[in-house]
C-alpha cells in the first residue's frame, strides 16, 4: 500500500503543495479560477515550520485512526481503498475529529459548518499535493518500501562508519 | 527570536498585542515559511511561459522553460534588484536636479540656495566655471550638468569620474563597467535580464556592477544639491527615539528620503502663524516635528529635528498615540501605515505623484508651491490633534542624545583644527600608527528577519574596542542614535584606548570640550557618498586605491534594493563589505562564489556574509589586519 511520505530535509517551504491541494478542492480544478472562487476552496494539508525545519502537515490516514473513532454521527468512514473519507452530509460539526487527530489537519469549513480533511484526491493516481511538489519534499512509496528504505539507509551509514574507523 | 533590543520598540509593541494591531513583526510570522526558491534565487517570473524554479536538490528541473539555470537565474534576480535600487537614489537626484534647476531659474522661490560655497565647491569639480560668474548663472549649469547625467551620454558619468581615485576609474575601464547614463544604464539592466538575452552570468554580473556605479553617481548628485539647497551639515546635537514625542504638542512625523519636502516641513513649522494656530487648538508647547528613516537624518543633520524611529520600527510613532501626522515622499514607506492610522485620529499624508497610499490623504508637494502644500499638511495636524483620544497616548520615555552632521566638509573641518597646513594628517598619522585601526562605514537598514538593532550594538562593540573608527549613514544612524553611540559618553565607555585618544584630541581641538561621538553620523543612505568622499581623500592623499586602504562596509541588518545596489558599488570600489542577512543567491554556486571570492581579483572588494555578528565583526577585523600588512603597517 503506498502512502504519501515527507522528506523535511528537501521542503522549501513553497506551499505549492498547498496551492495544488486546495485548486484539487476547488470547483473547475484550475489554478486560475480557484483563485476568483468565493468562497474560496480549502487545503488539507499545512507547510508548518520550526527553528532548521519546514514541512507539509499531512493526514495521515492512520490504520486505527482517532478520528474515525471518534465520530458519532457516522460521517468519517474508511472507503474501499483503506482511506479515511466524510459523508458531508453526516457531519454535525462538533468536532471531534479536530480534538482527537494527533496531526491538527482536520479544519472547519466556517461557510458550511463541516469537518474538512484530506481525502487523499481517491479519483487521482498521483495526489494533488504530491505531483504539486517541486522538490520531492512529498513522494508516494509503498510502506513497505519505505521501512526497507530505511533499513537500507541505516546500513549505509553505519558501514561508512566503520570503515572511517 | 526577540523583535527588538530597543526598549521603545519593545514598549510600543506591548500596545499594538494589548490592542490587537498588527504590525511588521505578525506580518511577517504570518508569511513563516517563506518560499525557499525566492530565498535562494532559484525562481524566474521575467516571462509569461514561467514562472519557473530550479530543483536546488537536483532532482527536479535544473533549467527554465528557457533552459536558464541556476546561474543565469540567480545572476538575472541580482542584476534587477541593483537596477531597481539604482532607480531609486536616481530619481531622489533628478528630483533634487530639478529643483534646482528651478531655483536657478526663479521657478522654485522656496528653495534659495542656501550653500555657496558647496555650489562652487561641486562646480569646480565637474568643470563648470566659478569665477566672475553670477550664482544662478554656475546653479543653472550644474543642474544642467546633473540632469544631462540621467540620458546616456558619451562619456562616463560626471559625478562618478570626479569622485573617485584614477586606479578605481582605470579599473572600472579595463573591466568596461563605466556607465553613461544613470536612466540608461537602469534601462540596460531591465533590457539585458528580459527574455532572451544575457545568459552569462558573470556578464549579468558585470552589468549589475556598472549599474551600481550609476546608483553611487545617484547618490552623490543627491548629497550635493542636498547642501547646496539646504546647507551643508554640521555637528548638530538632538536626541532619537520615541521618547521625542511630545504630548503637549502638534506631533508631524517627516517619513521617506527626499529633504525638498521634509526641510519645507520644518521650515514652516518654525512659522509664528502656524505655532498660534497649534497652541490656539490646545497644543501648548506648539509643534513637534520629528523623523523617521533617511528623511528623518536629512533633517535630523540640519535642523537638529529630533529621530523618533527608524525604518522597521515606523509603525510604532502612530502606537504612541501622540502623532497627529505622518507625512510621506517616496521609499520604505510600509503601505501598513495607513491600516495601523485608521486604528488612531493620525492623519497619513502622501506627498508624491508618484507614492500614494489608499485611505491616505494625498496633498501633492511641488517645487512651484513648496511652502503652501506644507502649510496645508500643517494645518490638517493641527485638526487632527484636536482629534486625539487621550485614552490612547502611549508614550515610551526613552531617548537618548545623538550628535549628528559629520559631513566630509565637517570632518575635514574638524580635522583642520588639528592641523592648519594639512587636514588629513592627524587622520592619516593615526592610522599609521594604529590608533586607528581601520575604518568601518555602517550602512542600510533594519530587517523583521533580525531583532533590530542587535547586529549594529553587537558588532561597533567589538569593532571600537580594536580601535576601529565608525561611519554610520541611513536607518544604521538611526540604530546607533537610539541606543546612545553618537554620544562623547559612549566614547569614553566602549572605545579602545587608541580610538578614544584620537577622538579626544579632535573633539578638544573643535571645541566640544570633550570627545568626538563614538559613530560619525554622515547622513541618509544617498549620503554614503560622503563616505567615499573621505576615503578617497585619504587615498589619494597616500597614493594608493581604494582597494588597499583598512576600510570596510557592512549592512548588518539590509532590506531594499537601494541596499543590494549601494553594497555592490561598495565592493566595486575596493571594500570588503558584510550582509547581515543572506541576500538571494545561494541557489547558484558560481554566482556565490563570484561574489564573495572573484570578485576580488577584479575589484579588490567582495561580499562577507555572515549573520552572527561577532563573527561578522571578527571578519571584518581580520580583513583590515590583512589590508594593514598590506600597507606594511602594524597588524
Amino acid at each position: 500500500m503506498k502512502q504519501i511520505f515527507v522528506r523535511p530535509e528537501r521542503c522549501m517551504g513553497c506551499k505549492s503543495c498547498e496551492i495544488g491541494c486546495a485548486v484539487q478542492h476547488s470547483k473547475d480544478k484550475t489554478l486560475y479560477s480557484a483563485v476568483l472562487q468565493s468562497p474560496a476552496p480549502m487545503k488539507r494539508l499545512f507547510v508548518e515550520a520550526g527553528e532548521n525545519i519546514r514541512m507539509p502537515i499531512i493526514c495521515r490516514h492512520c490504520e486505527d485512526a482517532p478520528c474515525l473513532n471518534a465520530c458519532i454521527s457516522g460521517c468519517l468512514y474508511r472507503d474501499e481503498k483503506g482511506f479515511v473519507r466524510r459523508r458531508k452530509e453526516r457531519c454535525i460539526g462538533c468536532w471531534t475529529c479536530i480534538m482527537v487527530c494527533p496531526f491538527g489537519v482536520i479544519t472547519r469549513d466556517r461557510e458550511k459548518h463541516i469537518a474538512v480533511k484530506c481525502d487523499r484526491c481517491h479519483k487521482l493516481e498521483v495526489p494533488a499535493c504530491v505531483n504539486a511538489c517541486p522538490t520531492h519534499a512529498l513522494v508516494m512509496v509503498d510502506v513497505d518500501e519505505m521501512s526497507k528504505e530505511k533499513r537500507h539507509m541505516v546500513i549505509l551509514t553505519e558501514s561508512k562508519a566503520i570503515s572511517h574507523q | 527570536m526577540e523583535k527588538s533590543t530597543d526598549s521603545a520598540t519593545l514598549s510600543a509593541i506591548k500596545e499594538a498585542e494589548k490592542t490587537g494591531i498588527k504590525t511588521v513583526w505578525d506580518r511577517y510570522a504570518a508569511q513563516i515559511p517563506q518560499c525557499g526558491f525566492g530565498e535562494t534565487g532559484l525562481c524566474c517570473r521575467n516571462c509569461m511561459q514561467g514562472p519557473c524554479r530550479i530543483d536546488p536538490f537536483g532532482e527536479g528541473p535544473q533549467m527554465g522553460v528557457c533552459g536558464a539555470n541556476a546561474d543565469i537565474m540567480v545572476a538575472r534576480g541580482i542584476s534587477r534588484a541593483v537596477a531597481a535600487g539604482t532607480a531609486s537614489h536616481g530619481g531622489h537626484a533628478k528630483h533634487m536636479a530639478h529643483t534646482l534647476f528651478k531655483s536657478a531659474i526663479g521657478e522654485a522661490p522656496d528653495y534659495p540656495i542656501r550653500d555657496e560655497a558647496k555650489l562652487k565647491a561641486v562646480a569646480n569639480r565637474i568643470g563648470v566655471k566659478v569665477d566672475n560668474r553670477d550664482v544662478r548663472a554656475i546653479a543653472i549649469d550644474v543642474a544642467k550638468k546633473a540632469l544631462e547625467e540621467f540620458s546616456e551620454k558619451e562619456s562616463p558619468l560626471t559625478w562618478a569620474a570626479t569622485t573617485m581615485t584614477k586606479g578605481r576609474i582605470d579599473t572600472f575601464l579595463k573591466y568596461n563597467v563605466v556607465p553613461t547614463g544613470i536612466d540608461s544604464v537602469v534601462a540596460e539592466s531591465m533590457h539585458r535580464t528580459t527574455y532572451g538575452v544575457d545568459a552569462d552570468p558573470v556578464n549579468l554580473l558585470l552589468g549589475a556592477v556598472k549599474c551600481a556605479l550609476a546608483d553611487y553617481a545617484g547618490c552623490h548628485i543627491a548629497t550635493d544639491i542636498a547642501d547646496i539647497l539646504f546647507g551643508t551639515p554640521h555637528p548638530t546635537l538632538t536626541r532619537a527615539n520615541l521618547g521625542v514625542l511630545n504630548k503637549d504638542a502638534v506631533n508631524i512625523a517627516v517619513h521617506g528620503h527626499n529633504p525638498l519636502l521634509s526641510d519645507i516641513v520644518v521650515q514652516v513649522a518654525g512659522e509664528k502663524d502656524m505655532i498660534d494656530r497649534a497652541k490656539t487648538a490646545g497644543a501648548s508647547e506648539g509643534i513637534n516635528i520629528v523623523g523617521v528613516c533617511c528623511t528623518g537624518n536629512e533633517v535630523m543633520m540640519r535642523h537638529k529635528i529630533p529621530l523618533a524611529t527608524s525604518s522597521v520600527s515606523q509603525e510604532t510613532v502612530i502606537l504612541t498615540g501622540a502623532l497627529d501626522a505622518m507625512v510621506v515622499d517616496y521609499q520604505c514607506i510600509m503601505p501598513a501605515l495607513s491600516n495601523i492610522a485608521e486604528c488612531y485620529h493620525t492623519k497619513m499624508i502622501t506627498t508624491m505623484p508618484i507614492a500614494k497610499i489608499p485611505k491616505a490623504v494625498h496633498i501633492e508637494f511641488s517645487e512651484a508651491n513648496a511652502k503652501e502644500s506644507a502649510r496645508r499638511i500643517i494645518s490638517t495636524a493641527i485638526e487632527a490633534f484636536k482629534k486625539r483620544d487621550p485614552n490612547k497616548i502611549n508614550i515610551p520615555d526613552i531617548s537618548s542624545a545623538a550628535f549628528a552632521g559629520f559631513s566630509t566638509e565637517a570632518i575635514i573641518g574638524a580635522l583642520s583644527l588639528v592641523n592648519k597646513e594639512d587636514s588629513l594628517k592627524p587622520l592619516i598619522d593615526n592610522i599609521v600608527a594604529g590608533n586607528i585601526y581601520g575604518v568601518c562605514l555602517f550602512a542600510g537598514c533594519n530587517t523583521v528577519k533580525v531583532t533590530q538593532d542587535a547586529n549594529y550594538t553587537a558588532m561597533i562593540k567589538e569593532l571600537v574596542k580594536n580601535n576601529v573608527l565608525i561611519l554610520a549613514t541611513g536607518c544604521a544612524s538611526g540604530a546607533f542614535a537610539r541606543h546612545g553611540f553618537m554620544t562623547p559618553e559612549a566614547t569614553e565607555k566602549y572605545a579602545g584606548n587608541g580610538l578614544k585618544a584620537v577622538l579626544k584630541a579632535v573633539g578638544q581641538a573643535a571645541g566640544l570640550g570633550g570627545p568626538l561621538p563614538l559613530v560619525l553620523h554622515m547622513g541618509s543612505c544617498v549620503d554614503n557618498s560622503r563616505a567615499v568622499d573621505v576615503t578617497v581623500a585619504v587615498a589619494n592623499k597616500l597614493g594608493v586605491d581604494l582597494n588597499m586602504l583598512p576600510v570596510v562596509a557592512s549592512a548588518p541588518e539590509p532590506v531594499t534594493e537601494k541596499a543590494v545596489a549601494i553594497g555592490t558599488w561598495a565592493v566595486a570600489s575596493g571594500l570588503p563589505t558584510h550582509l547581515g542577512v543572506v541576500p538571494p543567491v545561494l541557489g547558484s554556486k558560481t554566482v556565490t562564489q563570484v561574489l564573495t571570492s572573484t570578485v576580488k581579483e577584479l575589484f579588490g572588494g567582495y561580499f562577507i556574509v555572515e549573520p552572527d555578528p561577532v563573527k561578522a565583526a571578527e571578519a571584518l577585523l581580520s580583513v583590515i589586519a590583512e589590508r594593514r600588512r598590506g600597507l606594511g603597517l602594524s597588524a
